[in-house]
């Protein structure tokens, strides 16, 4: 029984980070890929987890597994962040079919400056023009 | 099929598939945040294989390393993104 359900867990796990892996190698922008990796590679690792868990049925694992799951979870979503306003700063550009980009005209290049609102110098702005 | 011939004939090589997707989209590119995200992710998989690893030899102390990796994705991530941002107000 305990083996049905570590395998159903590693299973799902697997599926789980293999669809994160395609989608890694198919999305057609920087900022879809980072959607895709931070979502579906989080689950999977954590299936994975909790099958070892479930399979060695000790409390001293269990806790350690909690502990990965849980600094993964706080984690994943802080990095992806970073990264996508890394990638939005330094100016890469948006797929073709984006349908809105809220940021637009509201970086300044030069000062650094980030505004809530369009600013009226417009020519200072990052381009994010989408891909032809 | 036991737990222990599936895993090592469906987990292990399907992990090993999207190692490979992963790497072909590592030296893709096209800008240096892909190289980034793609790295996190080979990390991120290879703690999946040490969790799969550590029930097939049955070696729960393996699970130590794994948190250790998490750390390291994370504080990769966060440098890469720092310093890239640098360079960029430059």
């Amino acid at each position: 029984m305990t083996d049905l359900i570590v395998g159903i867990l590693a299973f799902f796990g697997t599926i789980f980070i293999f669809l994160a892996a395609v989608g890694l190698l198919r999305m057609p922008d920087t900022y879809l890929r980072i959607s895709v990796t931070t979502k579906a590679a989080t689950l999977g690792i954590g299936l994975l987890l909790v099958a070892a868990a479930v399979y060695f049925k000790d409390l001293s694992i269990t806790t350690r597994v909690m502990a990965i799951l849980l600094f993964i979870l706080l984690t994943a979503p802080v990095s992806a962040h970073l990264i996508g306003r890394t990638s939005y700063f330094s100016g890469i550009r948006l797929w073709k079919g984006s349908v809105m980009d809220d940021l637009e005209g509201k970086y300044q290049r030069i000062s650094g400056v980030l505004k809530s609102e369009t600013d009226d110098t417009p020519e200072d702005n990052i381009v994010h023009d989408k891909d032809k | 099929m036991t737990l222990h011939e599936f895993l090592y004939y469906f987990v292990m090589p399907v992990l090993s598939l999207s190692v490979i997707f992963i790497v072909i989209r590592f030296l893709k590119g096209p800008s240096i945040v892909d190289r980034v995200i793609a790295l996190d992710l080979i990390i991120t998989t290879g703690i999946g294989f040490i969790g799969a690893y550590a029930i097939l030899n049955n070696k729960p102390s393996l699970l130590d390393v794994a948190m250790i990796l998490a750390l390291i994705a994370f504080l990769s991530t966060v440098a890469f993104s720092y310093y890239i941002q640098k360079r960029n107000n430059k």
